[in-house]
């Protein structure tokens, strides 16, 4: 049996994450890969660190504490600009994973089908890492490397999820593609977030998820749509060639033709959504 | 660590490991084994507890996260000596089946209805989404959770008025309060515990290295050498599947050694760390692989790779369909099918004497008993078998999977030794559906009256037989469907292969087949201009006509009636779809109606079941009852059918359920057959009881009986008569039953049922056509049953059922090894199956008790056939491949845009 330490205060943390030990919140990745096996190394329970739960505005945006989990997310007061990602946080599992998920924990499992990333890849997030020898700040796009895999490096923890404050009003959503209702693993999503400033597309910021090893904005569309009237045409915007950042593959829940073709019309949907 | 938290109100310290979950803490240390295990993962939410007023996964809290905080179970929601409002509507609306996710059902809802006590049905399905059922298809929990605040009464029927009542199940206060206990609930403290290592391969042949460190380690390292004889299986004389693999294993998942030692200690052993050493060689997956020319041989006594092969032979299909007018023809496919029961394979066995005792979750004690026996060499009376609270069958606790393997280590190290299976060690070892591939071809005449059919159906039925003999028989007898056809020539067989071993599963084959004999009908009738519902109802088997099988329907066939009632639903829901597909737009409407007949028992074999009741001279009246209820409500309308057949009321009787030292052998739970056969033992044990009553009271049949503590009053018109119990000594009643039924000869003619339960089931559906998703809108489910014992539980059958004919058509594909989970392997969830009508028809079979037949499996069988029918009606896509997951639908869907510019 591995230690457990379960500390109040983040200093507390960092110092304990100078040796290798597993970190733990809200759980629904740490016991789902631990079925039928005893739970033998160090680990590392985060959630009963305060500073490192909870939403606050800052001067340039909001600070997402990295273990809040997606219930507190959803009942948050917060601008139409996270309607995207609170749609994620009702498409997270069922209402037990949201009550103790927590928004973090779905970037550092880095999964491909991560219900968070693409949501957060539209607010143009950035994750708040520390460690024992200072902090860092990572573009969310630079922090998910691969499937599985984060830039995050022995010592360092998520601290928090940094959202800035668009300049221009912002409307956001996601939509998500599964083959049944509730406890789904996506099989295609996507998330926008469109700054409209007198009536057109002033700014647009367009991500994808489960259609590549990490989820991925699509920077031609998002060119295409700035400057277009925001109205219903918006859809109509949307090109078969925006998706070349996309790779995606054949698995028990799609085949990969599938899957590009569903994505360009879930792109559509969101977009007519946005403006309706 | 020590952890002090509030439970249930109450003050609770717990010490031990922090990185336990909450639900191992809960369970073995708190008593609180209300809480359930179905996953460990977070998929299933049978674990589901309250963490500081919201609910969570226990199976994903880590006790040292409880310090400080609030956790309410199951357990905390009866008042005392009163159920909470909740578990009350609960237990009226028949809400739990087998119990198993009813505490997380209860928890979820609570956190729910807390905050609203009048919530709408989408809050209802937000609220219960994470929580997976697989017995009742949701209906009655959704209707529970919303109407808890209005009270149903509870009727408690005079004596005579039991059968036909709804009353609550028998064993439903111990389900909603959490009491019950299942498999894995009661496993004594001192229990050494099993793991078992299980084959990474589907086809290898292996040797084990030095075991003795391990030995040293643990209690015991069983191998195949360890068990007595190594071979089991359903039928007599095909014991092929070895308990333990003897060096070579068949199928991915397949048991090789089992860990016998303290619980911390087995599970602490990694696979990597036991000497096994592998020789892979290259699988047969699928027939194709298994039929072909060069393909090696599964089973070395098994040439082709056959297992079975038969038919059904009735005048001559081939030369009718020349004079048909229309003909319709296709092959249909389907996948390995997961049974998914909410609670995994546990169980525990203790050796008392020269007798081992073994308490395991089973649909089948008694077969337990002879196969245990057989395996371990004793003598069927040396086992005894005490069936736990089942959670959940559907067929897969059919067949053996913990019992032998802690009733030999148990019978070794004279210690009790249990064994409960993982979520993927239950997926991956466990029997599954027959993949089927069926090449059907059917034709009628101009006045669209079926002719001639012509149906091939090719079962996958992996590595050992199981019950793989039983559905290649079954589906030729109902492959062409629940229709009159005077020219027939069906056939079933099935091959091995290095897939899971296929078994029973809910309609054995017959659903597979439906999907097929059901696409055909729709076909003839778009061909021949008839609307489809009508087409079936002019081809439905009524009474007084032959079948294939040469039987003539001498009652109770009561299709034409089902689709009588189906009728105006099917008309409304038409005008529907065409008014909301007028408007255009990504999505379409469809209706679709599929049929059924399913013959109640076993196939021309004896299937006989002995019930006993007994009267005390104290005065209790008590049935012994073999039947198991897995969920299904066996129980309580054993009870009814008793309580009315004696003349006194339900609520006296006390109940022994299973135990084969204190009931006697009343068959299987499968085929459809405890309420027909096992209710009939029941039906005529309770005669007997008041035959010798009336005998000692010397009255008329027609008097009443009254039973207060030991006095037994008798009214016989005027005149009464008062028996006292004490002196006039025990008394018990028997009943025995078994099926009329005939052998089939070579070309399948005899009888090979003594009655057939027949369905028609009506499915709306929408198609997201640019993303190929289906919702089902509602299903209608008409129904023969011919007597409904109890409309409550024979409700929730057919919602249960539609629900998993629902997974069938469009979500449920197993694949070894991909899906072993339960969020790669997906079930319906209650955001995913609509509103289920049920329409009881009554046409009364003469044999069955008070006129019934069974429903357990007919539920299922023609949900599929009505959303594949519907989804057609919506796109033009006639599925040939299920489940219809959306890529295949889109891709579909694209493929006939394509031929239709």
């Amino acid at each position: 049996m591995g230690d457990y330490l379960r500390p109040r205060d983040l200093d507390e943390a960092l110092q304990a994450l100078t040796r290798p030990c597993t970190v733990l919140a809200g759980g629904t990745d740490f016991y789902p890969a631990r079925v039928g096996r005893l739970v033998t190394e160090d680990v590392l329970d985060i959630a009963g660190i305060a500073i490192l739960r909870g939403i606050s505005e800052t001067p340039t945006g909001w600070r997402l504490g990295a273990t809040t989990t997606w219930s507190e997310l959803v009942e948050a007061e917060l601008p139409p600009l996270f309607d995207g990602l609170k749609q994620a946080g009702r498409e997270v599992g069922g209402r037990q994973i949201q009550n103790a998920g927590t928004l973090a924990g779905n970037l550092c499992n880095a999964s491909p089908a991560a219900d968070g990333v693409p949501a957060l890849l539209a607010l143009d997030a950035e994750i708040e890492i520390a460690s024992f020898a200072g902090s860092r700040r990572l573009a969310l796009a630079e922090f998910i490397t691969g499937v599985r895999k984060t830039a995050l490096l022995s010592g360092e923890l998520v601290v928090a999820i940094h959202v800035p404050r668009p300049p221009h009003v912002a409307r956001a959503g996601f939509l998500k593609l599964g083959a049944r209702r509730y406890l789904v693993i996506s099989i295609a999503m996507a998330s926008a977030v469109i700054e409209v400033a007198e009536g057109g597309v002033a700014a647009a910021r367009i991500a994808v998820g489960a259609c590549s090893p990490v989820a991925q904005r699509l920077p031609a569309l998002e060119a295409a749509l700035v400057g277009a009237a925001f109205d219903g045409s918006l859809a109509d915007r949307v090109e078969p060639t925006h998706l070349a950042p996309l790779s995606p593959i054949d698995d028990v829940r799609g085949s990969a033709s599938y899957r590009g073709e569903a994505v360009l019309t879930l792109l559509r949907r969101l977009l007519s959504g946005l403006v309706s | 660590m020590k952890v002090a938290f509030t439970l249930n109100g109450t003050v609770a310290e717990w010490e031990g490991a922090p990185v336990t979950r909450l639900v191992a803490a809960l369970r073995d240390d708190l008593g609180c084994t209300g809480t359930k295990i179905g996953c460990d993962a977070g998929d299933c939410g049978a674990c589901t507890v309250l963490l500081d007023g919201r609910q969570v996964c226990s199976c994903l809290v880590a006790m040292g996260q409880v310090e400080g905080r609030t956790v309410e179970t199951v357990e905390g929601l009866a008042l005392p000596e009163m159920l909470a409002a909740l578990q009350a509507s609960f237990l009226a609306h028949g809400a739990a089946q087998c119990g198993i996710c009813t505490p997380g059902m209860l928890i979820a809802a609570e956190e729910l209805v807390r905050r609203t006590v009048r919530p709408t049905r989408a809050e209802v399905e937000d609220f219960l989404g994470g929580v997976l059922c697989r017995c009742t298809g949701y209906s009655k929990i959704v209707d529970a959770v919303m109407e808890v605040t209005s009270p149903v009464g509870e009727p408690d029927p005079a004596a005579g008025e039991a059968v036909g009542a709804r009353l609550s199940r028998v064993d439903g206060i111990a389900k909603v309060t959490g009491r019950d206990a299942f498999g894995a609930d009661a496993i004594p403290a001192d229990a050494l515990w099993i793991r078992v290592v299980r084959s990474p391969h589907a086809r290898a042949r292996f040797t084990l290295g030095d075991l003795g460190p391990l030995q040293k380690r643990l209690a015991a390292v069983l191998t195949a050498g360890d068990v007595p004889f190594n071979g089991f299986g359903i039928y007599p004389d095909i014991k092929d599947q070895p308990v333990l693999a003897d060096g070579l294993v068949r199928y991915r998942g397949e048991a090789v050694v089992a860990l016998v030692g303290a619980r911390a200690e087995v599970l602490a052993i990694r696979d990597e760390e036991v000497p096994i050493v592998w020789a892979p060689e290259p699988p047969l997956f699928g027939v194709d692989a298994a039929i072909a020319p060069d393909a090696p041989l599964v089973q070395a006594d098994r040439p082709r790779n056959l297992l079975l092969e038969g038919g059904v032979k009735r005048g001559d299909a081939g030369a009718a369909f020349a004079d048909c007018a229309a003909v319709a023809e296709g092959v249909f496919e389907t996948a390995f099918v997961e049974h998914a029961y909410i609670e995994p394979e546990a169980g525990w066995a203790e050796r008392v004497g020269d007798r081992i005792e073994i308490h395991v979750t089973t649909q089948t004690p008694y077969m337990d008993r002879d196969e245990v026996a057989n395996v371990m060499r004793l003598r069927p009376e040396a086992v005894r078998i005490v069936p736990t609270a089942c959670g959940g069958g559907f067929g897969g606790k059919l067949d053996l999977s913990v019992q032998p393997l802690v009733g030999i280590a148990a019978w070794k190290l004279g210690r009790p030794v249990a064994c409960v299976y993982t979520r993927p060690e239950s997926m991956a070892a466990s029997t599954k559906r027959h993949p089927a591939r069926v090449a059907a071809k059917f034709g009628c005449d101009v006045d669209g009256k079926l002719v001639a059919c012509d149906v091939r159906a090719t079962f996958d039925t992996g590595a050992y037989a199981s019950w793989g003999p039983t559905v290649a028989n079954r589906v030729p007898v109902h492959a062409m469907g629940p229709y009159a056809v005077p020219n027939v020539r069906t056939w079933g067989e099935a091959f091995f292969t290095n897939g899971p071993p296929a078994g029973a599963f809910r309609g054995f084959g017959v659903p597979q087949a439906a999907i097929a004999h059901e696409a055909m009908m729709d076909e003839l009738a778009d061909a021949m201009g008839i609307d489809r519902l009508e087409f079936r109802h002019r081809n439905a088997l009524r009474v007084g006509d032959t079948t294939a099988t040469g039987q003539v329907l001498a009652h109770s066939a009561g299709l034409a009636q089902c689709l009588d009632a189906l009728r105006p639903a099917w008309r409304e829901a038409q005008e529907k779809a065409a008014a909301f597909n007028a408007k255009g737009g990504t999505h379409r409407r469809g209706v679709g109606v599929g049929c059924m007949w399913y013959g109640i028992g076993n196939t021309s074999m004896s299937n006989p079941s002995r019930m006993r009741i007994g009267l005390s001279p104290a005065g209790s009246l008590t049935l012994y009852n073999g039947a198991v209820d897995i969920g299904q409500g066996s129980n309580t309308i054993m009870v009814q059918i008793a309580a009315d057949a004696v003349g006194l009321p339900a609520s006296q009787f006390a109940l022994v359920a299973g135990d084969t030292d204190l009931t006697t052998d009343a068959g299987k739970t499968s085929a459809s057959r405890q309420t027909f056969v096992s209710g009939k033992a029941a039906e005529k044990a309770g005669q007997d009881l008041r035959q010798q009553i009336l005998r000692l009271a010397n009255a008329g049949p027609d008097a009443c009986l009254s039973l207060e503590g030991a006095k037994l009053t008798v009214r016989d018109g005027a005149e009464v008569r008062t028996i006292d119990l004490a002196t006039a000594g025990p008394l018990m009643g028997e009943g025995v039953f078994d099926p009329p039924t005939t052998p089939l000869d070579a070309d399948g003619q005899g009888v090979p049922y003594a009655t057939y339960a027949f369905a028609a089931q009506m499915a709306e559906v929408e198609v997201d056509i640019e993303l190929g998703t289906v919702k089902v809108l509602r299903i209608v489910a008409a129904h023969d049953v011919g007597k409904a014992i109890n409309p409550t539980l024979v409700e929730g059958q057919i919602q249960g059922g539609v629900a998993q004919g629902l997974g069938l058509a469009l979500m449920e594909e197993y694949l070894p090894g991909r899906t072993e989970n339960l969020h790669d392997y997906l079930i319906p969830t209650v955001g995913d199956v609509p509103e289920i009508e049920c329409l009881l028809i009554e046409d009364r079979e003469p044999l069955g008790p008070s006129g019934a037949k069974g429903v357990g499996e007919p539920g299922l069988v023609p949900t599929a056939p009505a959303i594949l029918g519907a989804i057609h009606h919506a796109t033009g896509v006639r599925a040939r491949r299920v489940p219809l997951l959306p890529h295949r639908l889109r891709e579909a869907i694209v493929q006939l845009k394509g031929k239709t510019p």
